[in-house]
């Protein structure tokens, strides 16, 4: 058996002629966490989805605990273990904490035809999750709209584990967040892995990725840069890697040349 | 997603130092969708108590009058309401109405079908078109309002047509003599409690026929209805697994999707609701009437929607109460029968009917923002 709890062997994703993702590889242990970095049009989009498995790749492989998967659709990819949270967290902002938490899967008591939403059970849950992770639900029944951004990734993220996630999908989970609410996240999802879960963290953002990553993958339009181990690499070589190094120096050049002329 | 939002909770790690003052059981009740719709309810019973109080609007026979007209609004208007609720709308309610009525007239007297037969062909059509309606609406991403809007001319002009070829009318009499001793159509045929207010007739408490009998003879089917689906749809949105899927439904189909709702399957259920709930109302009424009429029910579906929305249903979706929408029909049913008993002229019902839905979307609007945007 392989160590890895996740593996993608060059894997590569076409929209017809548009090459979308070229020869991926990367990997994961338990309790890693692998933040992919990019930037906007990079691929993140098209490998999350072929993570979740809306997308089944045309070229390599995507190994399970070993074993070779083919995703036949984002239920496959759940049953399997991997949970994606997308940005918009699949929260209905009008519904009570407990009625997102348990949102599709709600646990049932009664006679078989009488059965109905043990919200008893539902309310005890969601708030003793919600409590684990330090957000203090006194009545679950709460609409999620009063909630904070934070709050809302960290159900959206807590609700995946509950329900037996053992690789967790994060899109750009602190992207719409403040610094301090952002940091509470990223605690949150460290401490996650440390519970034995591998985390793949979707971002653009180098300052939130450095400090909770194990190791980084740098995607650049459609192809892997490489996946390197936090002791490899320092920020700011992963920040030029990502936004194409040499498009930001050509960029101060020619800032140069135009201040120059306008003098 | 808002960041500048704050959380209300002590203790909470995203907020340290916000405290809470504690939220009062006042403003929870403020928070109810149907709390609009009640106080509503309970204005217009003191306003008709101070205007009409002495002139037979509050009599047992008065009360079962008007208490009638709202259960048959309410009967669609809770159906209308779950539907809402789940995301859509359903403008074909008033033209299912009148096809039903046909559907069970026609074979019932030109077929010769026993009753119980024809009665449940119409309930049996409802659930083809209900199942269409929802089909359409989730396979093709239309709007609901087009495709149910489409629906309303084509099953209008259906009922005519068809009636026209079959009996060269558009009205189908004759039914009252075939509800005696037909096993179904007492259902929706029978006042209950009768022996209650020939009871109520002997003491003296009720106003007498000359012939003794009570004048009010018992409760109306459609009440009887009206409050077991009241209490069935309640039941259903806030205690099922099912109603937790209608709130999602409505409230964000990708995001419910995304976790495992069949969205698809709980909206051609709520179409498939409100179809049937018509054909509930079309059989009360035309067994009530003992005739079909072409053009029953119509302009029915816009009170139903007027009556689910002042009861406190989001136009978007996602948010509402089936109690809500049934306090918005007995607003509705009492106004529209009370401006008899008094001088008003009942030209200005509409008048009524159109300021009060507005006044409910903007404070439904103002409760939305609540809701949804911290505190």
């Amino acid at each position: 058996m392989s160590d890895y709890l996740i593996q993608f062997n060059n894997v590569s994703k076409f929209f017809g002629k548009v090459i979308a993702l070229k020869d991926v590889t990367m990997k994961l242990k338990k309790g890693e966490i692998m933040c992919l970095l990019g930037d906007n049009g990079a691929g993140k989009s098209t490998l999350i989805k072929t993570l979740a498995g809306v997308y089944k790749p045309d070229e390599g492989e995507i190994i399970i605990e070993g074993e070779k998967i083919v995703f036949d659709g984002p239920k496959d990819a759940l049953d399997m273990g991997i949970a994606t949270v997308y940005q918009d967290l699949a929260l209905v902002s009008l519904m009570s904490v407990t009625r997102n938490f348990f949102m599709g899967r709600e646990p049932l008591k009664g006679l078989p035809f009488f059965k109905t939403f043990d919200l008893e059970k539902a309310n005890k849950i969601a708030a003793e999750r919600m409590g684990q992770i330090g957000i203090d639900v006194r009545d679950p029944s709460q609409a999620v709209g009063t909630m904070s951004g934070g709050e809302r990734q960290c159900l959206a993220i807590s609700r995946a584990i509950y329900f037996g996630a053992k690789v967790l999908v994060l899109d750009e989970p602190t992207s719409a967040l403040g610094v301090h609410q952002a940091s509470v996240v990223l605690k949150y999802i460290v401490k996650a892995a440390s519970q034995g879960l591998a985390v793949i963290l979707i971002t653009h953002n180098v300052h939130h990725a450095y400090p909770v990553g194990n190791s980084f993958t740098v995607l650049n339009r459609g192809k892997s840069l490489g996946t390197y181990n936090k002791k490899d690499i320092s920020r700011e070589k992963l920040l030029s890697m990502m936004a194409g190094g040499e498009e930001l120096d050509k960029l101060e050049v020619e800032l140069k040349e135009i201040n120059r002329l306008a003098n | 997603m808002s960041t500048k939002s704050k959380s209300i909770h002590a203790k909470n790690i995203f907020n340290q130092d916000d405290r809470l003052k504690k939220v009062s059981p006042l403003r929870t009740l403020l928070n109810r969708p149907e709390l609009g719709a009640l106080g509503g309810a309970i204005l217009v019973f003191i306003f008709f108590g101070i205007v009409a109080g002495d002139t037979g609007m509050f009599s047992a026979f008065g009360m079962l009058n008007f208490f009638d007209v709202s259960a048959n609004l309410g009967i669609i208007a809770i159906a209308a309401a779950l539907l809402m609720i789940g995301g859509e709308f359903d403008l074909s309610i008033g033209s299912m109405i009148g096809f039903a009525g046909i559907c069970i007239a026609i074979p019932a007297i030109y077929w010769g079908w026993p009753l119980w037969m024809s009665i449940i062909f119409a309930f049996s059509m409802a659930v083809i078109v209900g199942y269409f309606n929802g089909l359409l609406v989730v396979k093709t991403g239309l709007p609901s309002f087009i495709v149910t809007l489409a629906m309303l001319f084509i099953l209008r002009g259906a009922t005519l047509a068809l009636t026209r070829l079959i009996t060269g009318r558009t009205q189908v009499p004759g039914l009252r003599v075939l509800i005696e001793n037909d096993p179904i159509a007492w259902l929706f045929a029978t006042d209950t409690f009768k022996w209650f207010f020939v009871w109520l007739g002997s003491m003296n408490l009720i106003d007498l026929r000359t012939d003794g009998t009570p004048l009010a003879t018992g409760i109306p089917p459609s009440v009887v209805w009206f409050i077991f689906l009241a209490i069935l749809s309640t039941w259903v949105l806030t205690k099922t697994r099912y109603g937790n899927w209608i709130f999602a439904s409505g409230g964000d189909k990708n995001g419910a999707t995304n976790v495992g709702v069949p969205v698809g399957r709980v909206k051609i259920g709520l179409f498939i609701t409100t179809a049937v709930a018509s054909t509930i109302f079309a059989t009360i009424q035309v067994l009530d009437a003992g005739s079909a009429d072409t053009m029953r029910g119509s302009l029915k579906e816009l009170e139903a929607i007027a009556a689910a929305v002042v009861g406190g249903c989001l136009l978007t979706g996602g948010y509402g109460s089936a109690i809500g929408a049934a306090f918005g029909a007995i607003i509705f049913g009492t106004v529209s029968m009370g401006i008899f008993y008094t001088d008003v002229d009942t030209d200005w019902f509409k008048v009524f009917l159109g300021a009060m839905m507005l006044i409910a979307v903007i404070f439904n609007n103002y409760i939305r923002k609540k809701v949804t945007e911290s505190k």
